[in-house]
């Protein structure tokens, strides 16, 4: 066992619950990092030889915290650390405290380090950066390559929102019902968000991305083993692990967006999408339904058809339509549309969107909808303003070359007739 | 005689393997099956979804569905059975079947299955008795 690749993972996966707890334990940020990282170094020093311990967070929290005590005191009188050995061979000590620390304790020390990480007074992509730093323990240079900026300005980037962080007030009393779902509905936002970092990613800049949206289906892995019946937490991972299985398809060779309809399915993952359908079986047997649960459904009802042609766009309408309950939202009936063009035909979708103008006028993706309705109904050259408008708006090099070939196409279908 | 070789693992660290870390083990994983297949020894072979996707259907006078995996450290693993189930619903009715014709205390684990690879062994073997 001399591959230090399991050692890693090992740390990797521990983190979060090991370092929620040493801040539990040290109520300070920067204590509990520096107990952690001691903690690991001592790891690659002993585990080695012994073997990973049973309980490899117990092991961290019980390590960290006497390394930093220790420290204290050493400091305070010069004293001389303790033997190594009588720290490697903890087994007793360790299985005694992993029955103390019981795994009510575990989750709410978790939700609270990620919860901190979405101070309301940070921008999301503060908190996103942040959360990727202490709970995923990403380094400064990998989230800076991730969000495309010089490692510097990361580097000041979270310096200043841990700064802001610890100058608020952390919550350290366990959380009741009421709170904790409050929290947990914040983190959720979180966990979406960094997905969605990763997972709109440019095709020239995907694969530095995508390890944002990995990370967000590891948390999302994580809170789900802390808050099993929760079906939105379920709803919430079965949405990224089934919009994850399209990724391989997304892009064709030369970086152009392919669209859902045109993607060729036989490269989606299947596990995802398998884990993501028993995923919304599980939520849906709660029937306390939710927006992620409702989103996820959406997905699966992709994944499910073989062909675009199989797609059920009468579900599909209506669980936009309790989405539109849920979570009112222009972009969410603008989705709407989009089944509704395949069900009653592009007036009925036109006439859904166009009371959107006003909100949605900056929106790439209104005018993207609102052109190819246009087209369909023969409106050229109103389509091509729609897309003319649309290409102004676009957020990446990818999305104005694809709106680019649909002005292309109606250059060719007008010369034609 | 048969044996079941079960693997246990902590998922999450198996979960943060990098893919070609990933794609590594599973190849010296699959020469292993490719040797044991060509031998004639190999039975089916599945690898389960993650345990945040299971449910579990404790026993007792009423029967009680529970999100997650079968967490009793008191009771062992004693046998498993593969059924095809339309849903999650159908596969929990299934277990109630079950365990209305072996009642009592236990649970059964209800985790869908990732991958199966349906190897069969040359005949239909009885273990030894």
């Amino acid at each position: 066992m001399n591959d230090p690749a399991w050692i890693d993972n090992v740390l990797r996966s521990a983190r979060p619950t090991a370092l929620g707890a040493l801040l539990r334990y040290f109520r300070d940020l920067d204590l509990a990092e520096e107990a952690f990282q001691e903690a690991c170094l001592r790891a690659l020093r002993t585990w080695p030889q012994n073997g990973p311990p049973r309980d490899p967070a117990a092991w961290l929290i019980f390590v960290g915290r006497n390394a930093a005590l220790d420290d204290v005191r050493r400091r305070a009188k010069q004293e001389a650390l303790p033997d190594e050995a009588a720290i490697s061979d903890l087994d007793d000590a360790e299985s005694r405290l992993a029955e103390r620390l019981d795994g009510e304790q575990y989750r709410d020390d978790v939700l609270r380090l990620l919860f901190i990480c979405c101070h309301p007074d940070l921008p999301a992509t503060q908190q996103i950066a942040l959360a990727l730093r202490i709970v995923c323990g990403l380094s400064v240079g990998q989230i800076a390559v991730a969000f495309l900026v010089s490692e510097a300005a990361m580097e000041q980037r979270i310096t200043r929102a841990k700064a802001r962080v610890a100058a608020g007030d952390v919550p350290f009393e366990t959380p009741g019902a009421v709170a904790r779902a409050e929290r947990l509905a914040a983190v959720l936002a979180m966990v979406y968000l960094l997905f969605n970092e990763g997972y709109s990613a440019r095709s020239e800049e995907a694969a530095e991305r995508a390890e944002l949206a990995q990370e967000a289906i590891r948390l999302a892995r994580l809170l789900l083993h802390l808050f099993p019946a929760e079906p939105e937490m379920m709803g919430l991972l079965a949405l990224m692990l089934l919009q994850w299985a399209r990724m391989p398809a997304r892009f064709d060779a030369e970086g152009n967006i392919v669209l859902l309809e045109d993607q060729d399915r036989r490269l989606w993952d299947g596990t995802a999408i398998a884990e993501g359908l028993a995923l919304i079986d599980k939520a849906i047997r709660h029937r306390r339904p939710g927006p992620y649960q409702v989103q996820a459904a959406i997905a699966a009802l992709h994944a499910r058809a073989a062909t675009p042609a199989e797609t059920d766009w009468a579900e599909i309408d209506l669980l936009y339509a309790s989405l539109e309950r849920l979570q009112p939202s222009p972009v969410v009936t603008l989705n709407r549309a989009v089944a509704v063009n395949k069900l009653r035909g592009p007036a009925a979708a036109l006439a859904l969107i166009e009371p959107l103008e006003s909100k949605l006028s900056a929106y790439f993706y209104f005018h993207g909808v609102r052109g190819a309705l246009l087209q369909q109904l023969g409106r050229i050259s109103d389509a091509r303003q729609s897309f003319g408008r649309a290409i102004t708006l676009a957020n990446s090099p990818a999305e104005a070359a694809h709106i680019r070939q649909q002005l292309d196409r109606l250059q060719a279908s007008a010369q034609k007739s | 005689m048969l044996y079941a070789i079960l693997c246990y693992n902590s998922e999450e660290a198996v979960a943060s393997w990098s893919k070609p870390y990933h794609d590594e083990v599973m190849g010296r994983l699959g020469k292993v099956q490719d040797k044991l297949a060509a031998q004639g020894r190999l039975g089916p072979v599945a690898r389960l979804l993650p345990t945040t996707a299971a449910t579990t259907l404790r026993k007792g006078r009423e029967s009680m569905v529970i999100d997650g995996p079968f967490a009793e450290t008191k009771e062992q693993l004693l046998g498993f059975f593969i059924v095809d189930c339309a849903s999650l619903d159908v596969a929990v009715e299934t277990a109630k079947e079950l365990a209305e014709a072996n009642p009592g205390t236990g649970s059964y684990e209800i985790r869908p299955i990732a991958q199966l690879h349906e190897h069969r062994l040359p005949q239909e073997r009885k273990p030894a008795a």
